[in-house]
């Protein structure tokens, strides 16, 4: 059985076979896999009973279930106003130089994607990153840095 | 005459002293659940998410309808920029929340309830997840048949919109409802539902324990008792601090700006924005300024344009997408301060845009696209000059 399917079935032993059981799901699978892609969501439709469109709608309308592939860690710098005036873009042009990459970018090891998103809730700790579920507030250029390099020396 | 109060420091949210917490519970459950309300109601409580709709007769019309199913809701999809208190409350003191909650379900007799909590803070799920398990298992003991489950969202601003929660919850699209019907009629799977903020059942759970009078003292006749604020922007202070309701927008200003606050923004990216001068005329609360808690200090170096080009660009990307108004409006305004900006458009156009943003109040289906003129005009009536150079 592949990964997906223990975990359609896990999801489904937990939450049931109704559709409340779907963002449960959608999440687990992108917790483990990091996205969604076609035949994800074809199975989940199947074992839901659900229509592949009704997945997809659902899956496209949240950012966090990713329909695209990224990196095994996805940074997420908040770009919200108070993390703007505390020097967002700073934190975000080190990470592009670090990595290579663009915002919306993933490195060619597949090992991080970079992107922004809307309010973290780290207002008074800004500037704030997501690294996969972990937060770190109060960035510097160098933190972020140091940040991502105990990522790369941990895989 | 103005009625308001001297800044005051408040300590009942993160308050654990002096009191056990399934006391409380026990105590609340061996009450008649009517007279539980009728505390509610005398308390004054009002929302804490922001709406501010009265908490005792949420859960009087939820109690009164005749449904074998209902439930009870934690609003923790905390997305208002700005705002952060609720993810310090769930992560200090997430019994009080659950404690809420369970009072809660008694009064309306609901058996299953669910804290929905947004992705962004998902690092809190392992701690909230035993805490729940230690809490519901209490439960049981003291013969109360409520369970409290937690559900995630997955990065997305409008789920903190109650409808809009619920159809996520129930695997679609956060896409906003028609109201009526509204939640205590018809809520989550279309049953009776209670659905409050994190602080508000913190609150709840506490009036319990100190009695409605001793909240009701605190705060102003429309604004009663204190309430959990997120301060953040340009201020030597920032953080979370409950404070009375009821103080002025100056008084604020005197203890947490930085000497040279030029504006407050109140209410988060969809609240409203108080230039200096109005600042010993504004209080805050419900006769005055409504807030979820964000409070948003701007000092003289900030441009109100990119301040509002920030906003307009966060409500673009979380507007739904379902109705006209929100849609395409969010689109226009943040195009047309824009094109104001480089001149392509004669600075009357800014006009032509404040009437957008208000049709957009009359006409969007919900409350994202509804809000978006409170800091659209407050920002272009106060900072014009900034918009157009």
């Amino acid at each position: 059985m592949t990964d997906v399917k223990k975990i359609i079935n896990r999801t489904i032993r937990e939450y049931g076979k109704e559709r409340q059981a779907l963002m449960p799901m959608l999440q687990a699978i992108v917790q483990v896999k990091n996205h969604l892609d076609d035949g994800d969501m074809i199975a989940v439709a199947e074992a839901l009973n659900l229509s592949a469109a009704e997945v997809f709608g659902t899956a496209s309308f949240y950012t966090f279930l990713d329909t695209e592939p990224r990196g095994k860690y996805i940074i997420r710098v908040c770009k919200t106003i108070s993390c703007h005036m505390a020097g967002k873009d700073e934190i975000i042009k080190v990470l592009e130089k670090h990595l290579r990459i663009k915002v919306g970018q993933t490195t060619r090891d597949n090992m991080f994607s970079l992107l922004t998103v809307n309010c973290l809730g780290w207002c008074h700790k800004g500037p704030v990153m997501l690294v996969n579920d972990d937060v770190y507030p109060e960035l510097t250029p160098k933190s972020a840095i140091e940040i991502i390099e105990s990522y790369i020396s941990r895989k | 005459m103005m009625e308001c109060n001297k800044l005051k420091r408040v300590d009942i949210i993160f308050c654990r002293k002096g009191f056990d917490l399934f006391e409380v519970v026990e105590k609340a459950l061996s009450r008649d659940p009517d007279d539980l309300i009728s505390d509610m109601i005398d308390s004054g409580l009002k929302g804490r998410g922001g709406a501010g709709f009265p908490t005792g007769l949420k859960w009087k019309l939820a109690r009164n309808e005749e449904q074998d199913e209902k439930y009870v809701v934690c609003n923790a999809d905390e997305g208002e920029p700005g705002t952060f208190k609720d993810r310090e409350i769930l992560d200090q003191v997430p019994e009080k929340v659950f404690g809420g909650m369970a009072i809660c379900a008694y009064t309306i007799g609901a058996k299953k309830g669910y804290i929905y909590l947004r992705g962004e803070y998902n690092f809190l799920i392992p701690k909230l997840t035993e805490k729940l398990e230690i809490f519901n298992r209490s439960l049981k003991q003291i013969g109360l048949d409520f369970t409290i489950r937690l559900r995630s969202g997955s990065g997305a601003y409008i789920c903190g919109e109650e409808s809009a929660l619920f159809e996520s919850m129930e695997g679609k699209r956060g896409e906003p409802r028609n109201k009526p019907p509204y939640p205590t009629v018809q809520g989550y799977l279309g049953k009776p539902t209670v659905i409050n903020n994190v602080e508000t059942l913190v609150y709840a759970f506490m009036i319990s324990r100190i009695g409605p009078e001793a909240f009701k003292e605190m705060g102003t006749k429309d604004s009663r008792g204190s309430k959990v604020f997120s301060i953040s922007g340009d201020t030597p202070r920032p953080g979370i601090y409950e404070l009375e309701l009821g103080m002025t927008v100056e008084d604020f200003v005197n203890e947490f700006g930085d000497g040279d606050t030029k504006a407050v923004q109140v209410g988060g990216a969809s609240g409203g924005c108080i230039p200096r001068k109005d600042f010993p005329n504004t209080i805050i609360g419900y006769e005055g300024i409504p807030t979820g808690g964000s409070m948003m200090l701007f000092n003289s170096s900030r441009s109100m344009y990119n301040v509002l080009h920030n906003y307009l660009e966060f409500f673009t990307e979380e507007s739904c997408g379902q109705c006209t108004p929100c849609r395409v409006g969010c689109q226009q305004l943040l195009k047309g301060i824009e094109s104001v900006k480089k001149g392509d458009r004669p600075p009357s156009y800014l006009r032509e845009l404040v009437k957008l943003a208000k049709t957009m109040k009359i006409a969007a289906k919900c409350g994202l696209g509804q809000s978006v003129a409170n800091p659209f005009v407050s920002i272009i009536k106060n900072y014009k000059e900034e918009i157009i150079h």
